[in-house]
């Protein structure tokens, strides 16, 4: 009997189908304990370029992450996409091997929460777009771009797509998780030029449940505005400056520096925290910061993590004190708590973030008069985007230089900058935080309002 | 209702495949001389072990080794019918040395294709040792200062920044968006007259070597810049028929599940006449980028790269190590700043992610000079 056939019907992921698949496999291979991670996912994405199709593509992926304990208790992990019964088989000899190349002082086991009551989201399905509607509204949507104003010569980077998922945990002790979601993304970067002057480019992303509910005229709009804001561009000397971050740009910074709060990496020794760094003041009163996967903008989120430990609301700094780390099964376990639901299977269990909301601590003291980026007559640099991300950080350090995009504002009048770097130190960042703007901002990856930081080097002319 | 105007290619009625040129046949006894598994893990955990013996202040240790063994087919309409076997080795070695308040953190990366010898023929001991001056000159080391400056950037992982900064500019997956600077220069003088460039997938064992890329066409040398003019792009099977550009056996994909796109494979500068020691003679009040760390290109031709290890040059000398630095520029405004190149040419493995997915290349560079350029600190 081949597995695959089966699940060849919806749902793909069949959580009874696979255990009692597993009961059987691993009863022949005399392996007692395991648990298993899957996802599945069918995506269909389009992009154009001068109303020509760039690509149409269409893609049905699935991966599988096994996991299997001897009889020394050391685990072993192997990953695969082949759902099959012979792909399991073999997935679960090949782990069970590698169990006894396991580092004996790291004993992962199932997650005390595994089993625990969770409310899934009962999802009804959506109606796609499919390729062809995908195709001609992206290609509309690059047209009337364009037609917005006449220095935006192309969209370059643009894409439209639809997906619907699924993901399973499994486990030998009778856990039994299951989701589907779906999702659906419309970007846009237009590229725009006037004579003898530079290209400049920026763009905006929309995300929702369906491609009904993508606001395209929206996404239009922001692209435009957000690239024409750049065309009256000038460079801007080296030197130290008020900083103000937008919500995207400061989300990014502090997610690239999870490493602070994060259990996997203060155990692996390459974050800047300790064990003992818990009720510690990590940054501003001004700042209080959650990481909330089941926030309501979070589209694409989970109930259950990659071990089945439930997703929560986990205050990580509340009124610039450290609160809580973010944890695995066995990292909670080092530390005397309940895992976090931030477990990621994989070769080694990972530990990451879900979906970060930055809020002004209502206990914060204010070292200055109160900012507002769109009303201020102080001298500033507005940080729209931080760019390079994977090259620029160094978490282990806490140091970063990263391009950006943004303005140098001056006597209430925005000027975009040409090109800049901002470098500066994570710590130094968030103990520099001079004023947290009220509103907070939903976006793609996180929530947070604009964030003053007192001053940071930029690296322009 | 895509209005492509085939070319060259395309378009031919489908008469059959041709025979099958199975590139793969004679590396079927790569997969016997492979070591097992535990033979690796001795070795990596013996160079992580010398990282703790002999490097005082070294805290955290990292080995990796990765093997992927791939067999490809390609069948297309056109008659196209090749098979390879791909065999991709690498290790990794990673540090953080840490003392107070000071870190710093070392890596590097060895990486071959179809060398099954590769983790005997590895010299544990000089990478360990390597490794650890490194961390020990940049634990204590002081930030930048910001500024333009003239640099010398080392050979090897150097390279990294003509890959990211000029590389990708001269795929036709760009000429094809209108997203590069070099896409109406072809024989036109892009680059100062000491660069000669090239993109081939031919050198033994390299990291980026193949003997047939992803649309079965055999690799070949392609010189992108010759003394300073450009005259090829890196083109692929679709960047011929949307750009004009002839195929150059540069379709690569991580998998069947991306489309084949223009990629790089090795990729580099050549060496020039130099000593690297000449280079540096020539600079009062510079840089020396020793190690680059990963680096950026954006949409519209800015790059920006970390640098791993830097040293302050003054009056014609290597003197104190700085951290925090980065590269900042635009392509067209550096390559005509590359003034001279020393002889000391070699090659360094690493991944890039793009359209396609994640693939092996190898980049590399002599020494090489840059006149000018904007230095990101503190």
């Amino acid at each position: 009997m081949v597995l695959q056939n089966e699940l060849d019907t919806k749902p793909i992921l069949n959580t009874k189908l696979i255990k009692d698949r597993l009961n059987i496999l691993s009863k022949e291979e005399n392996i007692s304990k395991w648990d298993i991670g899957a996802s599945s996912s069918n995506d269909v994405s389009v992009q154009v370029y001068k109303a020509e199709a760039k690509q149409l593509k269409a893609s049905q992926r699935s991966s599988v992450t096994l996991r299997v304990w001897n009889e020394n208790e050391m685990i072993g992990i192997t990953s695969t996409s082949d759902l099959s019964e012979k792909g399991l088989k073999k997935a679960l000899i090949s782990a069970k091997a590698a169990s006894y190349y396991a580092n004996e002082n790291e004993r992962p086991n199932f997650s005390p929460l595994s089993k625990s009551d969770i409310k899934v989201k009962a999802r009804s399905p959506i109606k796609e777009f499919g390729v062809k509607k995908l195709y001609e509204r992206l290609k509309q949507a690059e047209s009337d771009l364009i037609n917005k104003h006449k220095a935006i010569i192309d969209v370059p980077y643009n894409g439209f797509s639809e997906v619907n998922y699924e993901r399973i945990y499994v486990n030998s002790d009778g856990a039994e998780r299951y989701l589907n979601n779906t999702q659906s993304t419309l970007y846009l970067y237009a590229k725009a030029q006037e004579v003898n002057r530079k290209p400049r480019s920026s763009g905006s992303i929309k995300i929702a449940y369906s491609s009904n509910e993508i606001d395209i005229e929206k996404c239009i709009e922001e692209a435009a505005m957000r690239t024409i804001s750049h065309l009256d561009y000038k460079p801007i000397k080296t030197n130290k400056y008020l900083i103000c971050f937008k919500p995207e740009a400061f989300l990014d910074l502090i997610d690239s520096f999870s490493n602070l709060f994060n259990a996997r990496s203060i155990l692996d020794g390459v974050s800047l925290s300790n064990k003992d760094s818990i009720g510690k003041k990590l940054s501003s009163t001004l700042l209080n910061l959650n990481d909330n996967g089941l926030h309501k903008s979070n589209i694409g989120s989970y109930e259950f993590d990659g071990e089945g430990t439930p997703t929560q609301d986990i205050c990580i700094i509340e009124n610039g004190k450290l609160k809580n780390f973010i944890h695995s099964e066995a990292t909670a376990k080092q530390f005397g708590v309940l895992p976090t639901g931030h477990a990621g299977l994989g070769a080694k269990v990972s530990v990451s973030t879900d979906w970060l909301v930055i809020s002004r601590s209502k206990n914060g003291e204010l070292s200055n008069n109160k900012l507002d980026h769109k009303n201020s007559n102080e001298e500033f640099v507005l940080i729209e985007n931080l760019n390079a991300l994977h090259a620029g950080i160094k978490p282990s350090q806490g140091s970063f230089s990263l391009p950006f995009d943004g303005w140098h504002v001056k006597n209430g009048i925005k000027r975009s900058i040409e090109s800049a770097t901002v470098a500066g130190d994570i710590r130094a960042v968030l103990k520099g935080i001079i004023d947290i703007e009220e509103k907070q901002i939903e976006t793609h990856s996180g929530v947070s309002p604009h964030v003053w930081v007192e001053e940071l080097s930029i690296t322009g002319e | 209702m895509l209005n492509l105007d085939p070319l060259s290619i395309g378009k031919n009625k489908f008469e059959g495949l041709k025979n099958l040129r199975d590139y793969g046949e004679t590396k079927q006894t790569h997969f016997n001389k492979i070591p097992l598994l535990n033979e690796v893990t001795e070795r990596i955990l013996k160079g992580t072990s010398l990282l703790k013996e002999k490097g005082n202040k070294i805290e955290v240790r990292r080995g990796t080794y990765s093997r992927s063994n791939q067999e490809v087919i390609v069948a297309s309409s056109d008659g196209t019918f090749g098979r390879d076997l791909r065999l991709y080795q690498s290790i990794g070695l990673n540090a953080l040395a840490i003392d107070k308040e000071y870190r710093s953190s070392i890596g590097r990366r060895y990486g071959s294709s179809s060398n099954p010898d590769q983790i005997s023929e590895w010299n544990i001991e000089s990478s360990v040792d390597e490794i650890i001056d490194s961390a020990n000159n940049m634990l204590y080391a002081n930030f930048v200062e910001a500024g333009q400056m003239p640099a010398v950037l080392a050979n090897k992982f150097g390279g990294v920044i003509f890959h990211e900064a000029c590389g990708h500019l001269l795929e036709t997956t760009q000429i094809e968006r209108g997203t590069s600077p070099f896409q109406d220069k072809l024989n036109q003088k892009i680059a100062n007259s000491a660069v000669t460039a090239i993109d081939e997938g031919l050198t033994e064992n390299a990291f980026g070597s193949l003997s047939m890329d992803d649309e079965g066409m055999p690799t070949q040398k392609t010189v992108l810049i010759k003394e300073g003019f450009l005259k090829r792009f890196i083109s692929d099977r679709a960047g011929e028929i949307r750009t004009g550009n002839k195929r150059t056996g540069s379709g690569r994909r991580q998998n069947y599940a991306f489309p084949a796109a223009s990629r790089m494979r090795n990729t580099y500068i050549e060496k020039g006449n130099y000593a690297p020691s000449e280079l540096i003679a020539t600079i009062d009040k510079g840089i020396y980028c020793k190690s680059m760390g990963g680096g950026s290109v954006g949409a519209t031709g800015q790059f920006n790269f970390s640098v791993e290890e830097a040293y302050l040059i003054e009056k014609g000398k290597l003197t104190t190590p700085v951290k925090g630095a980065t590269l900042i520029g635009e392509a067209k405004e550096i390559l005509p700043k590359i003034s001279m190149c020393a002889n000391d040419l070699d090659l360094a493995a690493g991944y890039c992610g793009s359209v396609s997915g994640n693939i092996n290349v190898t980049v590399g560079q002599p020494h090489i000079k840059v006149d000018s350029i904007t230095i990101g600190g503190r």
